[in-house]
């Protein structure tokens, strides 16, 4: 147990900007986030992930976003278990022709009013995959998307540039 | 390397069980791989003898052969590993009664990927034990086969949305207590979808049944008439964890095809990021594993080295999973020595931040608890499944393609494999730690030794027919792919095997008896590919 809080104390926070020279454009932008999610969303904006055909590439960027160094929980945005629960759904991947029933039910069961942000080349439009007669290519073929990031696949210092972007054309529009 | 030593014996046996090798077959070797042709009706047969000689059964696939090369015929292929060589057994059946034998009894792992070539060719395995639908749900029809050529890539339907998966029959049981737990396809965390079917009574688990398919897009259909580049950037894409893995197994494969030679600084350069990528994801999954028992100090600390990881990734080769950074022919670009001493001096702190945060986990005693003796899988069921990777591993099965193959430029350096035989969450978790430093130890190896050259070969054009078989150790484990070009120099078949078809089935064996509550530490230790499984 010793040696654990050793560890804790001896590694410190590495949570940025804390750590010099490393990406104060993400601070930057989690400061914005955190003032707008405080604004729009009294503090919390909670995101569904659905992967609706992704290669996992995607998937892995978006769990970045809770590691230690993007945290992104401390700028209010917090990813939840239940489209009941969520604002915001981050959908990944060409729609597989598979997961269309469920991703349409996914966004059904998702309380008005609702943000959905397509993730990655696949989510834009299908990106390597394409359309087929397995995939209905990207994720406004099968849903309304307010958002699209690209990327294969998107950093999450751009996922999350674009999460705060499509907040604030919410609040514009 | 016995180089095919025991296989006169393995013919002997074939010979006393009247399975008919052809000997006049046109093609012998593919690769690696020695080929033996036999005649549909011994398909099963075969099989029967192939699993007494204890051949590990790797794969198995079809191919729609067009005219010059025989007519209207499906080529059923299974890839069999036996002391470091790679056995292609083939046969052909036609494609208006497509009918054969399965392996699936002689070789239980072999199930899902029959079920696959069913649903994908209409081929049908006369005495398979489960013929139920598996890469189908309802996007196609049941007399429609998507991998047959005069299936339009575009299929049938037109933008009909497809039907949720109804109508599955998952095996029922019924008595007082019991329930059924359904799962998915949509999970609760960021995950990839699927559906689990539990049965269980109070918190235990009495039979988990998996579904899968949900990501199924299309992979090996879109994958033919593209080039070689195309091709690659496609297998890169197969399970993006997985990306070194896959495309380096593709590459693999269209150049024995095209008879490329790999400059070998190219695949020093390979070899480091399959081994970046393998230290990436086991420090991911081992922070996961402990999450999944709301050990959140591993989670944070294992997923800032990871992060760490990733950044110099991006940094040293421009993208932080690697995407696309293993070309046909070699690596897209060249490393600098400014980038190998950056790449070597990461070498010393993780090896310490390891051995620093390995002896805390390994002396928690809640985390003892919770991952001793969780989820056992015994070292039969392993073999009898044919897992690799580090669920192989922990249950005691020595194999890794590095060591047992010895493709280049592994052939050059011992590689040390740990096995274990707890067969349980902490022994998949101990093996990934343990691979992670020998990872390590590894890159650094290779970085002092990386010799000079070039890190790209000319690209032909590959001969028409011409084949080739990939096979690498991917963080998973074994990962194959087949390749076949058309006339044009264009992809006619493109097969990629995840070693999550294996493992998958050992996550429904290993949750029994189980509770309910540790089926997500499982499902991590196992950390099956849903994406490279559903294709
Ligand atoms: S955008 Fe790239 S990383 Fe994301 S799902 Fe598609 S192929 Fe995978």
């Amino acid at each position: 147990m010793l040696r654990l809080f050793n560890k804790i104390r001896k590694i410190g926070v590495v949570t940025e900007p804390v750590m010099p020279g490393r990406d104060p454009a993400f601070e930057e932008i989690g400061e914005q986030l955190h003032a707008r999610v405080g604004e729009l969303f009294s503090g919390s904006l909670a995101i569904r992930e659905v992967d609706a055909g992704s290669c996992n590439g995607c998937e892995l960027e978006v769990h970045a976003l809770n590691n230690p160094y993007y945290g992104i929980e401390r700028f209010g945005v917090h990813f939840v278990a239940s489209p009941r629960h969520a604002d915001m759904l981050l959908v990944t991947g060409p729609v597989s022709k598979h997961m269309e029933a469920a991703l349409k039910r996914t966004y059904d069961a998702t309380p008005d009013p609702k943000l959905v942000l397509a993730m990655g080349d696949c989510g834009a439009d299908g990106g390597e995959f394409g359309c087929s007669y397995a995939s209905c290519g990207g994720v406004s073929k099968v849903i309304p998307v307010d958002g699209v990031v690209r990327g294969c696949p998107p950093t999450p210092l751009e996922l999350m540039k674009a999460i705060l972007a499509l907040i604030e054309k919410r609040q514009g529009g | 390397m016995s180089a095919f030593d025991w296989l006169p014996e393995l013919l002997e046996r074939f010979k006393a069980d009247y399975v008919l090798i052809h000997e006049d077959a046109a093609v012998t070797t593919v690769g690696r791989a020695r080929v033996l042709e036999l005649d549909a009706e011994d398909w099963g047969r075969a099989a029967g003898v192939a699993a007494k000689f204890n051949l590990r059964w790797a794969g198995g696939w079809a191919d729609q052969l067009t005219d010059q090369l025989g007519g209207d015929k499906l080529q059923i292929n299974a890839c069999l590993l036996h002391q470091g060589d790679v056995l292609l057994l083939r046969t052909r059946v036609p494609v208006t009664t497509p009918v054969l034998p399965s392996h699936t009894l002689h070789y239980p792992g072999a199930d899902r990927m029959e079920r696959h070539t069913q649903d994908m060719y209409g081929v049908v395995f006369s005495d398979h034990p489960d013929p139920r639908r598996w890469a189908r749900h309802h996007a196609w029809g049941e007399n429609e086969y998507p991998l047959r050529a005069e299936f339009p890539r575009m299929g049938t339907r037109g933008d009909m949305p497809a039907r949720t998966d109804d109508n599955y029959r998952f095996l029922q049981a019924q008595g007082a207590g019991l329930y059924e737990i359904p799962v998915g396809p949509v999970h609760a965390g960021i995950i990839e979808p699927g559906h689990f079917r539990f049965t269980a009574v109070g918190e235990q688990v009495l039979n988990l049944e998996q579904r899968l398919g949900y990501v199924h897009k299309g992979i090996e259909k879109i994958a033919v008439g593209r080039d070689a580049v195309g091709a690659a950037r496609l297998a890169g894409r197969v399970s993006g964890d997985s990306t070194v893995a896959f495309t380096w197994a593709a590459c693999m494969a269209m150049e024995q095809a095209a008879g490329v030679e790999v400059p070998l600084r190219a695949n020093y350069l390979r070899a480091i990021m399959a081994e970046r990528e393998r230290v990436a994801n086991h420090l991911g999954d081992i922070g996961a594993i402990c999450n999944d028992v709301g050990f959140a100090f591993a989670f944070y600390q294992f997923s800032r080295l990871r992060e760490d990881w990733q950044r110099l990734s991006r940094e040293v080769f421009g993208h932080r999973l690697l995407m696309d950074c293993v070309v046909p022919g070699g690596v897209a670009r060249d490393i600098d020595a400014a980038a190998v001493a950056q790449l070597r001096a990461a070498f010393a702190p993780m090896k310490r931040e390891m051995r620093e945060l390995m002896p805390i986990l390994y002396d928690n005693p809640s985390l003892e608890d919770r991952l001793i003796t969780t989820g056992f899988l015994s070292e039969s069921l392993a073999r009898l499944l044919g897992a690799t990777g580090y669920v192989g591993k922990a249950s005691n099965c020595d194999l890794d393609a590095r060591r047992d193959l010895a493709y280049s430029p592994y052939d050059r350096f011992k590689i040390k494999v740990h096995v274990f035989q707890d067969g349980d969450v902490l022994a998949r978790m101990r093996v990934r730690a343990d691979e992670i430093l020998i990872s390590l130890d590894l890159i650094d190896e290779l970085l002092a030794g990386l010799p000079n050259g070039d890190v790209r070969a000319e690209w032909p054009m590959p001969a028409a027919g011409s084949e080739g078989l990939g096979i690498v150790e991917g963080w998973r484990g074994e990962t194959l792919v087949y390749v076949r070009f058309a006339e044009d120099g264009k992809i006619a078949r493109l097969f990629a095997r995840d070693p999550s078809w294996f493992t998958w089935p050992a996550l429904e064996q290993l949750i029994h008896g189980n509770i309910v509550p540790d089926f997500p530490v499982c499902n991590k230790s196992v950390n099956g590919s849903y994406s490279g499984h559903d294709l």
